[in-house]
């Protein structure tokens, strides 16, 4: 809603030094959202006075223009000297035509600024010195008028040399406005001059100037269908003028608004909607047909509306219709058949009454935004609607030269606005500030609430223009709102003793520390995808990455479905990084994946109370699965080549090492085993498991995957099941004793079979050991001429210490025996003598 | 050999000129070998003592005694010299230029709005309130009805919400994480202090101030006598634990359909403090030279909701706020463009260094 401030202070005494902004600083502290205050014609400068035409002069040319040589009286202290007339004069050059010797114009002299920054000066054009400018609408910035000059009417007083700004209303300041949906009446100059008077304590003058009228039928016949139009008011005024224009001040004050103007007639309903909030619609009488009814529409009944669109309606459309069938969708818009034009004399004008519900569904259907709808789906004062036409009538007597029917309709009744009661210390206790009940109740009257009291509760009855007055904490903020949140006092609530994070809080914030200390970056991509993803990552059709979540309304039509794997969007990202120059990746994301459910709807229970068991167990039953997953990609330089050596690529390697952090992270210790799955290389993928589970896969991306979603090629990947590695980590850890004995170190090489896992011979050396192996690594891989075809040698570390002695060479020969014989009998190995 | 004075004393002077001589520890070695050593004349002189007669033996052995000790006292002050001159010739050579660039791997970093919800998480949990978390699918009862969002709201549009097919299934992408409030209501024993971040969804537009999926953080409190004064008081200290001890909040009355009375919370600028109002000399990018800064939403939870979720409202009342993490993260932290927090650039997580700050 735009306000122009002098129409605000047509209805509410605001101080006259008053500015639009200080205004605004009131208004956003009761509530409302001041976007702007736009200062209008404030850029206009210099000297922009009223001339009278004296002479003008046309001059064909030869581009084909046929120019007007003006001479205009621009008043004493401005007139330059001229030889013809005694009091002098200034001559300028105009392109327009639609003025004559004798009109007062508007004149920009030079040295003075216009709309846009238009600098006037004295210049030399089609022959002549012209020495200031006559103005049209738009060089004021004050209509899109470019057709002729501003022409000044003759009766109002104005003589050469007078600042024309008053008549023009060319300075004023516009309060931009965001009405939030529970305060209607605020898309009003009533509601807001309402407002502005009741925060600041000023004298209001209501323009719903008389009580709507018990119903009666003696004017246009109007039928009501249902129960959506509780009201409709229809007045007849007669004889109109159309070729009467708009009057400067309201096509100025519509343009202020945000309004254009269009005709006289849809100007005064527009100029009184935005004065009353109250929508007003004007029928060419002579194209109606029969009684107006408001009713239901039947599915597939068709209406053109004023901006010539045919739309199909909805059997649950309110309609205004007559014997021809729908005349406006209600409350909506109007249609063409019935709408007034340049020929129009007599006008039927509605004022009626529309439920805030039925008209935001009609709205939504036919997204149909409209300052009407906008209006209605917000609330409306229903006891507007007959003060309101009569405004619009007068406005058309007035300025159209119609005349008025006394016959007039007022079909049902403004509807009862609901009572309420509450406590009377209800509105203290919900804002925690002492205020009285006396102050409450005085509060509550000022903004036109009913106010009964009945020992020490409330009985309310709001005004007919707040329908969001309705609960009883409706009114709790009506009085904090008065007194303003910014007297509450802002004690800190005590909370009872907390638990601090969860024992799996507390884990995914280690994990991504642990990720984020292994060099790995943490993105947030999009949890969209697609079937298509799975076909070019290679998941088989049985695979449960395919029981995909589908959108019904997507951001994008190609990513209609929720992820059920991290790695697409990593990729993505991967994609996008090098593409921009980010060679050297290392990225993980944390986040939920989606698995569909059983397939049953989510019950809605009422909200009345709390659902039932069964009911909530349904609507968990209807939600996708949806565990948080971990993912990781990397490529490129692990670590670049430099100074320092040769670089270290990033690969598979990386990826199982990132696998083994994230599960010590929360001490888990994970084993891998090979595994074939896709989007991976068959030959070069792990599976992730921890206490017998399979949480996760890692290593080289399948080089297929690698080139349909355009990676670099031996990128590798980690995803794991996030939930399920926190679910089955060891509860706490266990502290080793510390040996102070000395340690026994020795080596084995042991000549194995290539497709026998490192991991198979660890475990066997280490079975083989002992309690007093206190630790096993790989060393060396040796294969070569010394060792015999399809075998390799694995050189291991082995160290041995025990609790409470220094070992013997004995025992440590007899334990690394022990290592190496049990190696031999589970693996095939053989002990190779360095 | 002769043990008199001046044969010993020549011995004497041959070794402290070898040692002085010597400029190396290995050279050293050498002179150790020839002139103190088994071998050596001051040694071969030491068997010798033996076999004199008794008188001459005595002063002999007293001669021998000091010279070698003068010898051994001179050998260990040249060693000395000679491994600390060793040492700085090394210490010298071994100089680095400390200006190389150096690394330990790669430089991991956190997404900034994770880092970000994780402070303002820590703020609450400090003060004892819990973190708490549910679906990003959620049940359309959940997101709205409970919510005292009714079934002809326009937030239930699906030009506003994202629906899981089909629609009469009645699921949706959580389109505020204020579902997790009500899921809390249920599930713990009143009274109620929680936190919520998280991803929510919205079938918003894609630009520079608008993403789709984005991250809130609401808190939430459910206990007896709460008020409107203390939702204001709890914002106040949010503002200063985030932002510093002189930066206070105000509240302006709005409209949520979850809360009543409602209000949009500003932050009062923690750069300019509200210097740069009104004077365009001195403009602040951060509060656009406003003064305040739009934060968020809050207000005294509807009893509506309450009531879904079988609460008493005559004895417990409550209050809840939410802001938006990416809105938050653009103002603390000078994002310009909210597209970079999902499109993953490495360069982008990477630039917030120090995540606490």
């Amino acid at each position: 809603m735009r306000a122009p401030l002098g129409w605000l202070r047509e209805w509410t005494a605001l101080p006259e030094s008053m500015t639009g902004r200080e205004l605004a600083e009131v208004l956003i502290r009761a509530g409302l959202e001041v976007e702007t205050v736009d200062e209008a014609g404030a850029e206009i400068t210099g000297p922009v006075v009223v001339g009278r035409v004296l002479k003008s002069v046309d001059e064909p040319q030869k581009n084909g223009k046929t120019i007007r040589w003006v001479q205009v009286d621009v008043g004493l202290q401005h007139n330059e000297p001229h030889p013809d007339y005694p009091q002098g004069c200034r001559s300028v050059v105009c392109g327009a035509h639609n003025f004559a010797a004798g009109d007062l114009v508007v004149v920009s002299l030079p040295g003075s600024v216009l709309a846009g920054g238009f600098a006037i000066s004295a210049r030399k054009t089609y022959g002549h010195v012209s020495d200031g400018m006559i103005c049209a609408e738009d060089e004021l910035g004050i209509g899109h008028d470019h057709t002729g000059i501003i022409v000044l009417p003759a009766d109002a007083g104005l003589a050469p040399g007078d600042d024309p700004s008053g008549i023009l209303l060319l300075r004023d300041d516009i309060l931009d406005i965001d009405v939030s949906p529970d305060i209607g009446y605020c898309l009003s100059i009533r509601g807001l001059a309402r407002e502005s008077a009741q925060n600041l304590g000023l004298a209001f003058t209501d323009v719903v100037d008389r009580a709507t009228p018990a119903s009666k039928a003696d004017g246009y016949p109007v039928v009501l269908d249902d129960p959506a139009c509780p009201l409709f008011v229809a007045l007849t005024v007669t004889g109109i003028d159309p070729a009467r224009p708009t009057p400067r001040w309201m096509a100025r004050r519509l343009t202020m608004a945000g309004m254009r103007s269009i005709s006289l007639a849809v100007d005064i309903t527009n100029y009184v909607m935005l004065e009353t909030g109250q929508p007003l619609h004007a029928y060419d009488a002579t194209k109606l047909a029969g009684p107006i009814r408001v009713r239901k529409a039947t599915g597939g009944e068709q209406i053109v509306t004023l901006d010539d669109v045919t739309r199909t309606l909805h059997a649950d459309d309110l309609l205004i219709t007559d014997d021809s069938g729908p005349i406006g969708i209600a409350g909506v818009m109007g249609g063409a058949t019935t709408e007034i034009d340049a020929a129009t004399t007599d006008i039927v004008l509605e004022a009626a009454h529309f439920d805030s519900s039925s008209i935001g569904w009609t709205l939504r259907r036919h997204n149909l935004p409209s300052e009407a709808s906008k209006r209605f789906h917000r609330g409306v004062d229903p006891d507007a609607a007959y003060a309101a036409a009569h405004r619009a009538a007068r406005l058309l007597v007035e300025l159209a030269g119609g005349t008025l029917s006394a016959a007039e309709t007022v079909a049902g009744a403004v509807p009862a606005m609901p009572t309420q009661a509450i406590p009377a210390g209800l509105p203290a206790r919900i804002l925690g500030t002492p205020v009285s009940a006396e102050q409450v109740a005085e509060i509550l009257r000022a903004s036109g609430v009913v106010v009964e009291v009945s020992g020490d509760a409330f009985r309310l009855l709001p005004p007919t223009w707040r329908p969001d007055l309705r609960d009883p904490y409706d009114y709790v903020e009506e009085v904090g709102r008065k007194l303003g949140f910014d007297t509450l006092p802002a004690p800190v609530p005590r909370a009872p003793v907390g638990r601090g994070y969860t024992p799996e809080q507390r884990a995914r914030r280690a994990i991504n520390a642990a990720a984020v200390a292994a060099g790995f970056v943490e993105v947030l991509s999009f949890p969209f995808s697609s079937a298509e993803d799975l076909d070019r990552m290679g998941v088989a059709a049985d695979d449960r990455r395919r029981a995909l979540v589908r959108l019904h309304n997507p951001l994008a039509e190609t990513q209609p479905d929720l992820r059920t794997t991290m790695l697409p969007g990593l990729f993505a990202a991967i994609a996008r990084n090098t593409s921009r120059g980010n060679d050297d990746l290392a990225l993980f994301e944390v986040g939920r994946v989606f698995f569909a459910g059983d397939g049953t709807a989510a019950p809605i229970p009422g909200v009345a109370g709390r659902p039932s068991a069964d009911e909530l167990a349904a609507i968990e039953a209807a939600l996708p699965t949806q565990p948080r997953h971990f993912g990781a990609v990397l490529t490129g330089y692990w670590r670049r080549p430099g100074w320092q050596g040769a670089g270290i690529p990033a690969g598979w390697e990386q990826a199982f090492a990132l696998a083994d952090i994230v599960a010590g992270a929360v001490g888990a210790t994970l084993e891998r085993s090979s595994s074939d799955r896709a989007p991976w290389h068959p030959g070069r993928c792990a599976a992730l498991t921890v206490a017998g589970e399979v949480i996760g896969h890692a290593g080289e991306l399948h080089p297929t995957v690698c080139r349909d979603f355009g990676l670099p090629a031996r990128t590798a990947a980690v995803e794991l099941d996030l939930d399920a590695l926190i679910r089955l980590a060891p509860a706490r850890g266990s502290i080793t004793a510390v040996s102070s004995h000395p340690v026994a170190k020795e080596d084995v090489a042991l000549v194995v079979a290539d497709d026998v896992p490192v991991a198979q011979v660890k475990q066997a050396l280490s079975e083989g050991a002992g309690d007093l192996l206190e630790s096993l690594a790989l060393f060396d891989i040796y294969t070569g001429s010394q060792v015999p075809a399809g075998h390799r040698s694995l050189a291991f570390a082995l160290r041995f210490r025990a609790p409470d002695r220094t070992l013997t060479d004995a025992e440590t020969a007899a334990a690394r025996g022990a290592a190496v014989a049990r190696a031999a009998a589970a693996t095939g190995a053989e002990l190779r003598a360095f | 050999m002769a043990l008199d004075e001046t044969s010993i004393g020549h011995l004497v002077a041959q070794a402290l000129d070898a040692f002085a001589a010597a400029t190396s520890t290995a050279e050293l070695k050498q002179a150790r070998l020839a002139h103190i050593g088994e071998r050596s004349a001051l040694g071969m002189a030491n068997r010798e003592i033996g076999s004199l007669p008794g008188p001459e033996r005595k002063d002999a052995g007293q001669r021998l005694g000091a010279a070698r000790s003068q010898v051994a006292e001179a050998f260990a002050a040249r060693q000395a010299e000679v491994e600390r001159a060793e040492l700085d010739r090394v210490l010298t050579e071994e100089r680095i230029d400390v200006t190389l660039p150096v690394e330990l791997g790669p430089q991991g970093a956190p997404h900034p709005i994770t880092a970000l919800m994780d402070q303002l998480s820590d703020v609450f949990v400090a003060m004892g309130w819990e973190i708490a978390e549910g679906p990003e699918a959620e049940g359309e009862w959940f997101n709205f009805d409970a919510l005292n969002t009714g079934p002809d709201h326009p937030a239930r549009a699906t030009s506003d919400t994202l629906f899981v097919e089909p629609l009469d299934h009645h699921v949706v992408l959580r389109t505020q994480t204020s579902p997790v409030q009500i899921r809390a209501l249920l599930e713990r024993p009143l009274p109620v202090y929680i936190v919520c971040p998280g991803k929510v969804y919205r079938a918003d537009e894609f630009d520079a101030t608008h993403v789709p999926v984005f991250h809130q953080i609401e808190g939430l409190v459910v206990d007896k006598g709460i008020s409107l004064a203390h939702l204001k008081g709890t914002l106040d200290h949010l503002a200063k634990s985030m932002f510093g001890e002189d930066v206070a909040t105000r509240m302006r009355p709005h409209f949520f359909p979850f809360t009543e009375p409602s209000a949009e919370v500003d932050l009062q600028c923690f750069v300019c403090h509200g210097a740069s109002v009104g004077d365009p000399d001195n403009p602040c990018r951060t509060c656009k030279s406003q003064g305040w800064i739009e934060w968020g939403g809050c207000g005294v939870v509807n009893p509506r909701v309450l009531a879904a979720c079988g609460i008493d409202t005559d004895v417990y009342s409550g209050f809840a706020f939410g802001m938006g993490i990416e809105r938050t993260l653009m103002f603390r932290n000078n994002a310009a463009d909210m597209r970079d927090m999902v499109q993953g650039d490495v360069r982008f997580s990477r630039s917030l260094k120090g995540v606490a700050r």
